[in-house]
């Protein structure tokens, strides 16, 4: 798979695009004392590809990224960069770009001197350099900084800092280590929009892990859900989303509401009404099928005709949208998703109508 | 079961398996880029450090050890010299010596209560009531290390004239004196106490819900202080037993002057207090380390730069 | 005095009751205020100020001659270089030992055992520890006797110079002062050590470099400041010490600690009054200086490590 590049690209001369590396990890497993933090990882990465990692905390995202750059050792299995194995090299030889979560940029030296770092770690002369340092610097727009310090700078740009030394290098694969986590909200979104141009721009396979759902999808080519230490999902944000392969992901990847149901063949009996089943499904019984906010809807109060009573419990308003929670008459909660002009009152009685796609199911414990 | 999309992007691990060979499990030495030193180095340091610093220690235990003369170059060892300690008939020549102990235990019993009853207080104060002076009082704690005992002494000496006139010249009066050197020592441990725990919201929380301030200061501030209130006084019992220089000065009688008059007739004897009296405050230091790390400041809010 | 000057600072309007109810809390912090006038600020005015005294009470820096006395100059500079010597020594090896230490568990058996044995070698020793060097390389000294057995009667230890024991002499003093002055290092420097950070190192790899260029282009770098900071700390701390000497060499006085006590006793400079005053003030003088560097380099230190 690969990925379409806008026909214009920067063409700096430091920073010029190049091909980027094909990443394939195979059967990687990674064992702690005690405890096996990956199972058996595989994942393929095509040149120029962005993908993120998502996962809760622990589901071994962060040891996959480690693993890759050198950081860490692995147990077993291969990682393979341009077809060659690289698990023997050490870190300093991989010729990969890192950022980090917070805290990497080396106080003692300036942005500057802090950028042209691993260009001086390879030797380059000091005129080239400054000119490529300033390039990159001026890529994520802090050309004017060079000669401050870390300390001086706001978060976010400590961060744009990370990535111009990271990138400075030309190397073949970009990692970035949760790099929005540390960030307020609004630099979040400005800075992940910047890194995407960026690194489409330049064509750098990416490798980008976070624990923000929202975020992955934003920005990312494919999306590799990871759980308990190993992938449980490869696929491009709206596959995920439209289309989760297990509970887990369904749940995990945007809002959801699981409500009880029938499987029966190839129709999900939800609330009473037949829907069609996502996928191949587990064996008929009991189940608990998966409806998005978006996927159900308030019915005018003079509709005639079948729909699902609820009271409104409360109604939220997000500003582009509003979600409410109602209650069924058997206790259940949902959330509708909904028009802002449609103002539910706390205790209303509602209809609700569900839209026909296609639901996912589990086996309901 | 769903079946899962996970496979279908992925390449066939079996086909590459085929095309590169296998170099079975990797181990790349995490030692090799991290700050720290490899396991070989850090040992080499620590023990050759480590044997370096016991000999002192253990040369000691051995010569409280010697039973006599060398005949023909052997030494023979045994535990006379410790007995001969509890022995009543030597009560006459190391009187002096356990005069001194009991002067030093006194001594150190008021210091704490220096360290009780004026210090933490007053820290705690500044700390409610006056944030602002936190910085002079800090520094007022710093300045006996700027200005050793050894210069204050030369002030000591008249100003503890006066004192005798006022109040004799008691061993226990030195407990002021003491308690100024032990400043430093005693400031630290509740200080980061103090930053660790949010005094100041807590008491505030406290009042909110009704309390006075004596029960604020009872039952909020007080049991949170418990950690750096127990190494401060640990610490403090550990430098009075350690002073020398004041009472020397001071002509008293305490535990270090007695140490080291004793020297001179029975020096077994000495060494023997000597190791006992280390072996006793490493023990405390040690018991002040497992109270808990608040030594590095706990969880500092930005608050705190004043 | 120090605590009332920022009176003017408080910033609570002076409105009636405000100011009425502010300056009865005021009386919380008079306590410890009168205390530390009483015991630190008279005292230290004393030490550093009798100098300019002379016997009758007028004011006079005739006294200051008592440096141009050969022999003080003499102790004066001998106090100097053995604080440089062993703050040199002391700070290097000690920051080999943190470096052996990073990386262990903080509040492991290792740790707590090293800063609690730290701790009372760097700063309770004193006499103790002059018992424990002679124990060691005294005439009858563990390590001096097995010398003298492997055939050197005359050796280093129990002949140095000519003139007898090692350790009884100036030189001899190196030794037991860097037996507390590697402690010392190890608890001043150890924060800065692991305040280096894991990504520092890390970042260092993943661009490129080396263990070696780590340690060249970052780590000594950054840890410069506190290094330093430390450096002078030994400095400060070997200057000032006096116990350790006076139960060494009780016959003579060799440093400026020595000399005090001896001036105070009994005067032997001429035509000066209030030597052990005057000696103070140097001392003091010397002292400022160094914490003024030491603060100066901990406030570079910290900006980096927050």
């Amino acid at each position: 798979m690969t990925v379409t590049r806008p026909a214009t690209t920067a063409t700096i001369s430091g920073l010029a695009p190049r091909e980027g590396a094909t990443v394939e990890l195979v059967n990687v497993v990674k064992d702690y004392a005690g405890h096996r933090a990956l199972t058996g990882v595989n994942l393929s990465m095509a040149p120029g590809e962005f993908i993120s990692l998502l996962g809760p905390s622990g589901c071994g995202k962060t040891t996959v990224l480690r693993a890759l750059s050198g950081l860490e050792s692995i147990s077993d299995g291969r990682i393979m960069i341009d077809g060659k194995d690289v698990a023997h090299q050490p870190v300093n030889k991989r010729d990969i770009g890192m950022v980090f979560q917070a805290y990497s940029l080396f106080p003692h030296l300036t942005v500057q001197q802090n950028v042209e770092f691993g260009l001086r770690m390879r030797k380059v002369d000091a005129a080239s350099r400054r000119t490529r340092a300033q390039e990159a610097l001026d890529m994520v727009g802090l050309g004017h900084l060079g000669e401050r310090y870390a300390h001086q700078l706001s978060g976010g740009q400590q961060q744009r800092v990370a990535l111009a030394r990271a990138l400075v290098t030309r190397p073949r694969v970009l990692l970035l280590d949760e790099p929005l986590s540390a960030l307020d909200a609004k630099v979040r979104v400005q800075l992940r929009d910047e890194i995407r141009r960026i690194q489409t721009d330049l064509g750098i396979t990416t490798l980008f892990v976070t624990h923000d759902q929202e975020e992955a999808l934003a920005v990312s080519d494919r999306v590799a859900v990871m759980r308990d230490g190993n992938i449980e999902q490869v696929g491009t944000p709206e596959d995920l989303y439209t289309q989760p392969a297990t509970s887990f992901v369904a749940t995990f990847v945007g809002l959801s509401n699981p409500v009880a149901a029938e499987l029966s063949g190839d129709t999900v009996t939800v609330l009473g009404i037949p829907l069609p089943l996502l996928g191949t499904g587990p064996r008929d019984g009991a189940v608990t099928a998966y409806i998005r906010p978006e996927d159900i809807a308030l019915a005018s109060p003079d509709a005639v005709g079948a729909g699902i009573p609820a009271t409104v419990v409360v109604s939220s308003f997000l500003g582009s949208l509003r979600r409410t929670q109602v209650r069924l008459d058997d206790g259940t909660l949902l959330f509708v998703q909904h028009d802002v002009l449609v103002r539910p009152a706390t205790g209303d009685r509602v209809t609700l109508e569900l839209a026909g796609r296609p639901v996912a199911v589990s086996v309901r414990e | 079961m769903i079946s899962s999309n996970a496979t279908a992007e992925l390449i066939d691990p079996a086909a590459v398996a085929a095309t590169t060979p296998s170099p079975g499990p990797i181990r790349v030495s995490r030692a090799r880029f991290a700050a720290e030193p490899s396991n070989l180095t850090r040992r080499v340091i620590l023990i050759v450090v480590g044997v370096v610093f016991l000999v002192p220690i253990l040369a000691m235990i051995e010569f409280s050890l010697r039973v006599g003369q060398p005949v023909k170059n052997v030494q023979t060892y045994g535990f006379a010299h410790y007995l001969a300690v509890f022995d009543p008939a030597n009560n006459q020549a190391y009187a002096n010596l356990f005069q001194g102990i009991a002067n030093s235990l006194g001594i150190c019993a008021i210091t704490v209560a220096i360290v009780l009853v004026l210090l933490l207080p007053t820290m705690i104060f500044v700390e409610l009531k006056f944030p602002r002076l936190r910085r002079v009082l800090e520094f007022i704690c710093i300045i006996p290390i700027t200005i050793p005992s050894i210069v204050l002494v030369v002030g000591f000496v008249p100003v503890y004239s006066v004192v005798a006139q006022i109040v004799g010249s008691y061993p226990w009066t030195m407990a002021f004196a003491v308690g100024i050197i032990v400043l430093p020592y005693a400031y630290r441990p509740i200080a980061a106490n103090l930053a660790a725990v949010e005094v100041v919201v807590l008491s505030e929380a406290g009042r909110s819900l009704g309390a006075g301030w004596g029960q604020v200061l009872l039952r909020v501030i007080l049991p949170n202080l418990r950690r750096g209130i127990l190494a401060s006084c640990f610490i403090t019992v550990a430098v009075v037993l350690g002073e020398y220089t004041i009472a020397s000065f001071l002509s008293q009688n305490t535990f270090q002057t007695a140490l080291l008059l004793v020297q001179h007739t029975d020096p077994y004897v000495a060494v023997i207090f000597a190791v006992l009296a280390l072996v006793f405050a490493f023990v405390l230091l040690l018991l002040i380390g497992r109270l808990g790390s608040l030594r590095r400041g706990g969880t500092r809010l930005s608050r705190r730069s004043a | 005095m120090t605590v009332a000057t920022p009176l003017a600072s408080a910033t609570t309007s002076g409105v009636g009751n405000i100011s009425r109810r502010r300056s009865v809390v005021w009386l919380g912090l008079v306590p410890f205020a009168a205390y530390v006038l009483l015991f630190l600020a008279i005292p230290a005015v004393l030490a550093v100020g009798s100098g300019f005294f002379d016997s009758t009470g007028k004011f006079t820096l005739a006294n200051l001659a008592a440096f141009a006395n050969p022999q003080i100059l003499q102790h004066f500079w001998n106090s100097i270089w053995i604080a440089a010597v062993t703050a040199i020594a002391g700070s290097v090896i000690g920051a080999v030992v943190c470096f052996a230490l990073l990386g262990t568990k903080s509040d492991g058996f290792l740790r707590t055992t090293v800063d609690s044995a730290s701790s009372v070698l760097a700063q309770f020793g004193g006499v103790m520890l002059a018992f424990a060097f002679i124990a060691t390389i005294g005439a009858q000294g563990i390590i001096t006797k097995w010398l003298i057995s492997i055939g050197l009667v005359q050796n280093v230890f129990n002949n140095f110079d000519g003139k007898g024991v090692l350790l009884y002499q100036v030189v001899g003093l190196l030794i037991p002062y860097l037996y507390f002055q590697v402690p010392l290092m190890v608890l001043t420097f150890m924060p800065a050590m692991e305040g280096l950070k894991s990504t520092w190192a890390e970042a260092n790899a993943t661009l490129g470099g080396t263990r070696g260029t780590f340690w060249l282009r970052i780590g000594m770098p950054i840890l410069a400041p506190a290094f330093f900071g430390s450096l002078i700390l030994l400095f400060a701390n070997s200057f000032s010490s006096y116990a350790t000497a006076a139960a060494l060499i009780s016959s003579q006085a060799v440093i400026t600690p020595l000399d005090i006590k001896q001036q105070l006793t009994s005067e032997t400079v001429v035509g000066v009054s209030n030597t052990a005053g005057v000696l103070a003030l140097g001392m003091v003088i010397v002292m400022i200086v160094l914490m003024t560097g030491y603060s100066a380099l901990q406030r570079r230190a910290s900006r980096w490590q927050r």
